[in-house]
Formats: structure tokens, sequence, C-alpha cells
């Protein structure tokens, strides 16, 4: 008969031993660092929210852009500042905090963090003067042979190259706490911004070897002609993680922050590092589905990286169960019955709930849209119209930025030490409404205009007088409404911002972080076999993309020139 | 790790509704044929000429045979050059009869283009470097507007055209 000792032995050398996620506190140097890529993330928002307001303005095809300013280059502003530099500043601010407050960083940690900050700084002001100036009419997907000036290429890498050193810390920081604690399980948070820093460091890789091996030395004029679809290909490796590394840290609040708020538990620690697994499993090997209609590819190929990005539709799921389970177990702790009962529990009036939760809601159109456009043949009808901005605009423009403002409600007092006010709460329940009536507004026309065949991406224009075309302009009258409202909305969210920062009464506002059940099922260690996660990844990848990389080196055509006038410059 | 027992039949249907979704995919692709264009042949962006079908007699649309026919489009910034009329003045309208078959294939001397007849399924990346084809059937009378839908610089929503098909 096995003793209870040796019982206990077994159990514990497949799962890890559970103490509770430990909370440090932020010091004060962690949180100027913190506030330093929030205020970047600020002005990008407003900066970047005025380019909507213009672009939509111009598109309705009733007011003209003032100064001679190019249509193309707010839309390219508009592009880099919110997909690049507002998500990609939040993202690694807010992942550092999460960092800071399980694991903690050390002095020389700390520096090396700055140090990636202001590269990432330099590099997108760099990017934009090249932009401002007109030098730089490319969009954020800069795709060749257009040419804009060598400096855009250089400030952009430079962001990259910034993400990597904060990847760096990160990964350093992670690794020194697992030896010190070996038979722990990681802090759940920092475990999730492991994986999420890990998928984007490999899927940097696709982007960085095209700006260092193709795009930078001819765009100096080193190199006579570019691989345009090798350029392609390179940046669609990229561009899809891209999405996720904006999805993740949303879904981190989802997970781990949002049951603390709601005052309730993490519904499965296991479930929610699974998830985070699949999801770096399948953000990567999926990139063609952006380049269905290319005419270099093989269809086979096209197909298998379809079926591959559909593989994330298990995690999204898992994801979806997670929080509405976490939802009602809480409901129902709390005495709510029935079969719907629980839903009044919810804190409603609390923004820290509402915002992510209205972003929840968007996803449930956006991701049904997202099946549509990587489907294959379907993608046909729907490619490259404004029904795919109109998509983008639901899964990252409200479902990642609503969770983002949920998160800023607590993160930014909470870094500024002071506490968020009933009024600021309030404030913040009129901009999600706010929000969410100018998106449905927007969107909607968006995707409309796009099943009806209204091309993304282009300035005001009659098509000389078609029927179509006047039939579109209606509702580029439509996106200038609700671009609009969402204009004055995030006024309001500046207006929030200098609040929390300048005006709230001083105070600790709480940083939620939820924790387990205190019986919760032990996490298996397998949950943390970081080598072969690593190696799952990159086996996929390549599986994924030789055969057609290495078609579309050996089959190339002749290169391509690059091309500046088309640009303006 | 341990599953809750509804979140077994939540993704169990999950999962086999995407199976399912696959099968139609897969079957629309590979049994019926519905492919987006892939795989193009390859031509010389700075001479694309050497290809007959893009010599300037070649271009616009050409009768072939009873309800077929072939359009040869270059798309340029900011131009789509759908071939010349009698007088030589460019075409910008096509006429088709309603039920023909119409083999387009387009291709581009410069940069990025996307060459997409609104309403249709024309709908395809033009690249430097490769000749875009795709065949459809046309049988719904109409007019469709052709538009550029990829970025192509600051003219990009000035190339247009369009096309008709007739009863």
């Amino acid at each position: 008969m096995a003793t209870p000792a040796n019982v206990v032995e077994k159990f514990s050398s497949k799962v890890f031993h559970n103490y509770g996620t430990v909370e440090l506190s932020l010091s004060k140097r962690e949180r100027r660092l913190i506030m330093s890529y929030m205020y970047v993330a600020m002005i990008s928002l407003l900066v970047g929210g005025l380019m909507g307001l213009l672009q939509v303005l111009a598109r309705s095809g009733e007011f003209e852009l003032p100064w001679g300013i190019n249509y193309y280059t707010i839309l390219t502003v508009h592009g880099v500042i919110l997909a690049l530099v507002m998500t990609s500043f939040f993202i690694i601010g807010f992942q550092n905090a999460l960092m800071g407050k399980t694991i903690g960083f050390s002095k020389k940690q700390l520096n090396w963090a700055w140090v990636g900050f202001w590269i990432m700084l330099i590099g997108t002001v760099i990017a934009a003067v090249t932009i401002l100036i007109g030098k730089a009419n490319v969009l954020y997907t800069f795709y060749a042979p257009l040419k804009a000036h060598p400096l855009f290429y250089i400030g952009i890498t430079l962001v990259v190259v910034g993400s990597w050193v904060t990847a760096a810390v990160n990964f350093r920081q992670f690794y020194l706490w697992k030896k010190a604690h070996p038979n722990e399980k990681s802090p759940l948070l920092a475990f999730m911004v492991i994986i999420n820093m890990l998928m984007w460091c490999i899927a940097t890789i696709g982007v960085a070897t095209s700006m260092l091996i193709e795009i930078i030395p001819w765009s100096l004029g080193y190199k006579n002609t570019i691989n345009v679809l090798l350029s392609r290909t390179l940046f669609w490796y990229f561009g899809h993680p891209l999405v996720y590394f904006w999805l993740l840290p949303a879904y981190m609040a989802w997970y781990a922050i949002i049951p603390k708020v709601i005052g309730g538990k993490i519904f499965s620690d296991s479930l929610a590092r699974f998830s985070f697994i699949l999801f770096l499993f399948f953000s990567i090997p999926v990139g063609l589905h952006h380049q269905l209609t290319e005419p270099g590819l093989d269809s086979t190929w096209k197909f298998i990286q379809v079926i591959l990005t559909f593989m994330v539709v298990i995690p999204s799921l898992m994801t979806a169960f997670s929080m509405f389970a976490t939802f009602e177990i809480t409901g129902r702790k709390k005495g709510y019955g029935g079969l719907f009962g629980w839903l009044k529990h919810l804190p409603w009036k609390d923004v820290r709930f509402l915002a992510p939760f209205v972003g929840m809601l968007a996803f449930i159109p956006g991701g049904a849209g997202g099946i549509i456009n990587a489907s294959y043949q379907i993608n046909t009808m729907v490619h490259n119209t404004i029904w795919v901005p109109g998509h983008f605009h639901l899964t990252a423009a409200t479902t990642v930025v609503l969770t983002f403002f949920g998160i800023a409600y607590w993160l930014i007092p909470h870094l500024t030490g002071r506490k968020l006010t009933d009024a600021v709460n309030r404030l913040g329940i009129y901009q999600t409404i706010l929000w969410g009536v100018g998106m449905t507004i927007m969107s909607t026309a968006m995707h409309i205009q796009g099943l009806a065949g209204a091309p993304r991406r282009s300035n005001f224009s009659d098509y000389g007088g078609t029927e179509q075309a006047a039939e579109w302009g209606a509702y580029q009258m439509a996106q200038a409404v609700g671009g609009t409202i969402l204009f004055f909305a995030i006024l309001l969210m500046i207006f929030i911002f200098i609040k929390m920062i300048f005006f709230s009464p001083k105070g600790e506002q709480e940083f939620p972080i939820a924790q387990e059940e205190d019986h919760a099922e032990p996490t298996p260690k397998w949950t943390e076999n970081w080598k072969l996660w690593i190696a799952i990844t990159l086996v996929l990848i390549l599986f994924a993309y030789t055969v057609p990389i290495m078609d579309v080196i050996q089959n190339a055509p002749p290169g391509s020139a690059p091309f500046d006038w088309p640009i303006g410059s | 790790m341990h599953l809750h027992k509804y979140e077994k039949y939540w993704l169990g249907a999950g999962i086999v509704g995407l199976i399912v979704f696959l099968i139609i995919l897969g079957f629309g692709a590979f049994y019926l044929g519905t492919h987006p264009q892939s795989h193009g042949e390859i031509i010389d962006p700075e001479n694309i000429e050497a290809n007959d079908a893009f010599k300037p007699e070649n271009r616009g649309l050409t009768k072939v045979d009873e309800g077929r026919y072939v359009l040869n489009i270059v798309a340029s910034a900011f131009n789509y050059d759908l071939g010349t009329d009698e007088s030589g003045a460019p075409i910008k309208n096509i006429e088709i009869p309603a039920g023909s078959k119409v083999l387009v294939q387009a291709t581009t001397p410069d940069v990025i283009h996307g060459l997409n007849f609104a309403g249709t399924n024309i709908n395809m990346m033009v690249e430097p470097g490769y000749v875009s084809t795709m065949e459809v059937e046309l049988n719904n009378p109409g007019e469709y507007t052709l538009v550029c839908n990829e970025y192509c610089g600051v003219g990009h929503h000035l190339m247009y055209g369009s096309l008709e098909v007739v009863e």
C-alpha cells in the first residue's frame, strides 16, 4: 500500500504547487517607465484619431482637405500611428506593468527596458517626420515597389528593434524567476506576456529580414531591384501575428484581470495557458491568407495556410467559454439564480468591466467577419474592399482598443498614485457608449459598402459617374457620421486621461489581478515545456512557409526598380 | 487538465462545425474548381510587350469564339489600358453579352494594383512580374465599375473604367 507521502510525491511531480499569485508593488522607477509608454500611446491616439476624422470627411466627398494636404499622407499617418505605434507602446507598457507586478525588475533590467523605450521612440519620430514631409505616402503596409524615403523604413525597423530589447528583458526576468522557483508555476500573467513576446519575436524576424536584406538597401540605391512578392510574403508572415500581438494583451485582461474586477476567480489556470500556447502555434504559419488573390503563389499552399488559420477557432472558443463561465459562476456564488439571472450581478456601472465587455461583444461580428475573410475563395468577394477595414475596426479598433481603455481606467491612476473617481467612471461609461455607437455606424456602413464592391484605401472618387459609385457615396456619408462620433469619443478619452493623470484625488487605485479558486485543480507541468512549444511553433512555420518561399525565390520574375513618383515625392 | 462537461460539448460542436466548414471550402475549391487566381506566369515588368497579350494592338476585349472573349488589361499608375477604338481614343467602357465566358488577363509595368470589377468575381491583385488571370462567366446584366482596390499612389482613386453586361 502506498503511503500518503508517496502519493503526494507522485502527484506533485506532474503538477505545479499552487502558492497563489504573489503581488509585488510597482516601484517609482517602474511606474515612470510604464507611464512613459502610456504617454506615447495617448498622443498617438489623439493624432491618429484626428487623421481618422479628416479621412472620413474627405471620403464623403463633401469636404476638401485644407492646405493641400494629401489624403494618402493622412491615411499613412492614421495606419502607422494607430496600428503600429499606439498599439505597440500601450502593449509593451502594459506588459511591463504585468511583469513588474508579478516578477519585478532589477535595476539593470529596468535600465535595459529604458533603452528599449528610447529606441522605439526615436524610430517612431524618424518615421513620423518622413511621413509628415510627404516622403512616405506608402501606407503602413509599405508595399514595394512603391518607395518611401529610406529613413521611413529605418525608423520602423528601430521600433521593432526597440521592442526586441524589451522582449529580451522580459525573457531574462522570467528565466531568473523560474530558476529561483523550480517547483512553482510561473505567474499566469507573466506566462502570457512571455507567450506574446515569443510570438512577436518570431514574427518580426520576417519583416526585419525583408527590411534589412531587401527594402533598406534597395531604397538607398545599393540594390537596383527588389523581389516584390518575397517582400510581400515576408510582410504578411509578420502581418497576421501582428493582429494577435494586439489581441493577446486584451485576452490577458479578460482571463486574469476582469474576473477580479467582477469579484470572481480565474475559471481555469491551465485552460488559459493552453489557449495561449495554441495562439502561439497558429498565429504565424498563416500569413498567405492575406495574399489569397495574388498571382505568384500556389493554390495548394494557400489552402493549407487557410486550414492552419482556422485552427485559432479552437482557442477562441475556449476563451469565449471561459469568459462567460466566469461571469456565471461569479453570479451564482453571489446568489443570483435562474438561467440568465447571473447576468444581473455583473458590474455594468463599472467602466473597468463595461468597456472590455463591449469589446467582447464586438468580437462576435468581428470574428465572424474574420472567418469570411480567411475563407479561401469567399475572400475574393471582399478582398481589398472597404469591408476589410470595416472588419478590423471591429476587432482591433473596438475589441482591442476598448479593452485597453478598460485597462487604462485603473492602470493610469495606479501609476500616478491617484484614484479612479465616480465622475471619471461615469465619463468612461459615456465614452464606451459613444465608441460603441460611432463604431456600429461606421463599421456597418463599411461592411455593406464593401459587399457592394467599394474599394478600401481610396480617396473620394465618382469613378466616372457609375451608378455603383453613387450608391457607395451614401455609405461614405454614414461613415463620416460614425467617424465624427468616434473622434468626439477620442477627445473625451483624452480628457479622461488628463483628469486621471493630473486632477484625480491622490490615493491607491487597485491593480486587479485575479486569483484561482482555493481548491482549483493544479496546473500540469507540461504547460511550461517551453522548448517543446518553441519547437512546435518553428516546425509549423517551416512546414507552411518553406515551399512557398522557395517557390517565390526560384521562380522569381525580373525584379522591380523603386518607384517614388506615384507617391508624389 | 480538466475540461468542464459543457466546455467539452461547446468545443466538440465548434470543432465539428469547423471540420464541416473546411470540407465545404475544400469541396468548392478542389472539386468545383473555384480557386482565387494562383500561380500566374511571369513576365518582365520592364518589357511587358514581350508577351503577345499585352502588345498595344491586343489590349482590350477580343472575341475568340461564340460567347467566348479575352480581355487583356494593362494596369499602370494611374490608368487602366483597355485598348483603343477605331479613332484611336482610349476605351473606358466595355460591353459583353450576358452569358459570355471571359478570360481576363492583366499585368503592370510599375507598382501593385488591385483589379476589381465591383460586383463580379473578377477581383485579383496585379503585381509587377506576374500575369494575373481569371476566367469568369458573366450572367447578370448590369453595369460594373472597374476600380483599383490596392493602393498604388496618390492617383489611386482615379483609376477606373466600366463593364456593361448586356442582354
